[in-house]
């Protein structure tokens, strides 16, 4: 057989290339709705906002409601509480960011945080940064939440303060539809 | 099959040429079961025979209780239930499905110890050593997914926990969380146990398959065995004097071990069930509530230990964390140390320099090694405690003697150490344990020629 023959090779060449190229293409097309049926879902994925009564949420207390299968924490803040949240330094806390949903970005402050201007309201996720335990309210050595499963300790605005977790407790997107009706989403 | 010369199949009537020549599924069974195996070995190297036997248990006793277990959210636990009050002998076929984990992480942890003593793992054994860490890795994810399933307080949080590693990965971690999990946010919710689900059932067979990958690349190298002096491949005689066929002799020996192991098993079965589990597990899953004590499964922990040792306050932490940018944060790091912890153990093959293979004439590397040993039970023991007070430092100190014992002492007691010289063939180890008889002069155990 004759190496020598350019014509046949680049033809041959071509076919193979060609073949190869389609080869890949039709297994990556064939694979990739393997991959993607594990993504949410279209009913999963349907935005759910649902309503929440706090009119028995007194300051001082706190409720946790179930949302898109992840816990919220929904706190009536005393006084004591919100001036220690806002006497702290930003620049003093280990995450400088917000993490509020109702705002994109934006330092850490109480005000950034909470969902009344009151400072009374404060919604959050209540999941740990961490590794994703639920942090227990009215704990911790900041009064504000900690975390049993590896020692996070939140302060009364839920900003992460000292411990592994890296980041503040996410703010969901939150209003309040009437005077005792929130709702999430 | 294998190096090590010995006799092999010969099909003898009209009907086994004909199959043979068509199909040689004889002779490889043949090759297979008679396997010239080292005549010294000891009891350590029974572990693989109870390997099969708990996997095969495991795959027979998970696919009867599938026929009653629902993987739904609502029915799960209930099912789990039901499978224990009501279905027929149910209650016992759970127990001998969840107590055979255990069983199946003690037996290969003692299979591995005894590999990493004998320097098993050793050339020409690499294939067959990182095989083995394979399989190993796929063990320790079937056991995690199908803890996930009886959908009880440990389940759904220790899921979160687990899977929430994931996320630690930067840049693409919540996606791969979201798509692991199926949830928009990260949820545990039906997608995971439904996948969960379907993967458990799947890995055991994978695992089926890796094994006879593993059996095939030491049929290949020959055994090693407790002097690890080679078995001589000069002649058929010469191999014949280093070795007895596997049957009978190490199967009866081999069944002989594992009967020995499932009485053990079996009393814990019938007697303390649930003394290796944990209570909050047959407490419905319940998303608002987080037990107070996240502990992984006893088999888990030196590994989980390894996660939480390295906090953001450990100086090289945070010297990755500001050489990276900060990219390689507290949280991520843990999941590197943990997966790292085992791909360093894969890797021992290429990071021991010793000549000599057995640990048995290494005079130094004998007390690393049991120190390592000392060491996986001290990281058992603090990964089930608390992450305050002096825990996390004596986690820190385990995790860093982890790393030392296979990135520094391996390598550097090649070196340093003056091995003692091992036996000249296994004959001779073999004659030193079992003296010939006085009269005949034969070994008492010689094979039936």
């Amino acid at each position: 057989m004759s190496h020598a023959d350019d014509h046949q090779g680049t033809r041959r060449d071509f076919l193979y290339y060609a073949t190869a190229g389609a080869g890949v293409v039709v297994t990556g097309a064939a694979v990739w709705p393997l991959v993607n049926q594990m993504n949410p879902s279209a009913d999963v994925l349907a935005l759910a906002s649902i309503r929440v009564d706090v009119s028995a949420v007194t300051p001082g207390t706190q409720i946790t409601v179930l949302w898109q299968g992840k816990p919220v924490f929904i706190r009536a803040r005393t006084e004591d509480e919100i001036a220690e949240a806002r006497a702290v330094d930003v620049s003093d806390l280990p995450d400088p960011d917000a993490y509020n949903e109702n705002l994109g970005e934006a330092p850490a402050t109480d005000e950034n945080r909470a969902l009344t201007e009151d400072g009374v309201w404060l919604v959050q996720m209540g999941v740990c940064t961490h590794l994703g335990c639920v942090p227990l309210g009215d704990a911790g050595d900041f009064g504000g939440w900690f975390c049993p499963c590896h020692g996070s300790h939140y302060d009364t605005s839920g900003r992460i303060r000292r411990g592994p977790a890296p980041r503040n407790l996410p703010i969901p997107v939150a209003s309040f539809v009437d005077e005792t009706t929130i709702q999430l989403g | 099959m294998g190096g090590i010369p010995h006799d092999h199949y010969e099909p003898a009537t009209k009907g086994e040429k004909w199959l043979h020549s068509r199909l040689p599924i004889v002779g490889l069974m043949y090759d297979t079961l008679m396997i010239p195996t080292p005549k010294n070995l000891n009891w350590m190297w029974i572990w693989g025979i109870v390997l099969v036997f708990t996997l095969v248990l495991q795959i027979v006793t998970g696919i009867v209780l599938v026929m009653h277990y629902v993987p739904h959210v609502d029915m799960a636990f209930a099912s789990v239930e039901h499978i224990m009050r009501d279905v027929n002998g149910g209650h016992m076929i759970r127990y001998f499905h969840q107590n055979g984990a255990s069983l199946f992480f003690i037996a290969v942890y003692a299979h591995i110890f005894r590999s990493l003593y004998y320097g098993s793992y050793k050339s020409p054994r690499e294939v067959t050593w990182v095989v083995g860490m394979l399989m190993y890795v796929l063990m320790m994810g079937t056991a995690f997914m199908g803890y996930v399933l009886p959908w009880g307080q440990m389940s759904f949080h220790g899921t979160a926990v687990i899977t929430g590693l994931f996320g630690a990965i930067p840049f693409i971690g919540e996606s791969v969380q979201v798509w692991l999990l199926g949830t928009p946010n990260g949820a545990i919710d039906q997608p995971a146990l439904n996948r969960f689900f379907s993967l458990h059932y799947l890995l055991p067979f994978i695992l089926l398959g890796l094994t006879i990958v593993h059996v095939w690349a030491f049929h290949t190298t020959g055994n090693n065995n407790p002097t690890g002096v080679e078995v001589r491949r000069t002649s058929k005689e010469d191999a014949a004097k280093d070795t007895l066929p596997f049957w009978p002799y190490f199967v009866i020996k081999d069944l002989f071990a594992l009967a020995i192991i499932l009485a053990l098993f079996v009393a814990v079965v019938g007697f303390m069930p649930n003394y290796l589990g944990h209570p909050d597990n047959y407490i419905p899953a319940n998303p608002l509530a987080t037990p107070t004590h996240i502990v992984p499964e006893w088999y888990f922990l030196p590994f989980y230990a390894v996660l939480r040792a390295f906090d953001q306050d450990v100086w090289l932490v945070i010297a990755v964390n500001w050489l990276t940018f900060g990219i390689i944060d507290a949280k991520f790091f843990g999941v590197i140390a943990m997966f790292g912890a085992i791909v360093v153990m894969a890797l021992a093959p290429w990071l021991d320099t010793s000549t000599v293979r057995s640990g048995r004439y290494r005079p130094m590397f004998k007390w690393w090694f049991w120190l390592f040993v000392v060491n996986f039970i001290l990281l058992m023991w603090v990964g089930a405690r608390p992450a305050e007070g002096i825990y996390p430092y004596i986690a820190l100190i385990g995790s860093t003697y982890w790393f030392a014992y296979f990135l520094v002492i391996l390598p550097l007691l090649g070196v340093i150490e003056k091995p003692d010289t091992p036996p000249a063939t296994i004959e001779e180890d073999f004659n030193a344990h079992y003296a010939p008889n006085s009269d005949g002069g034969k070994p008492v155990a010689s094979p039936a020629e």
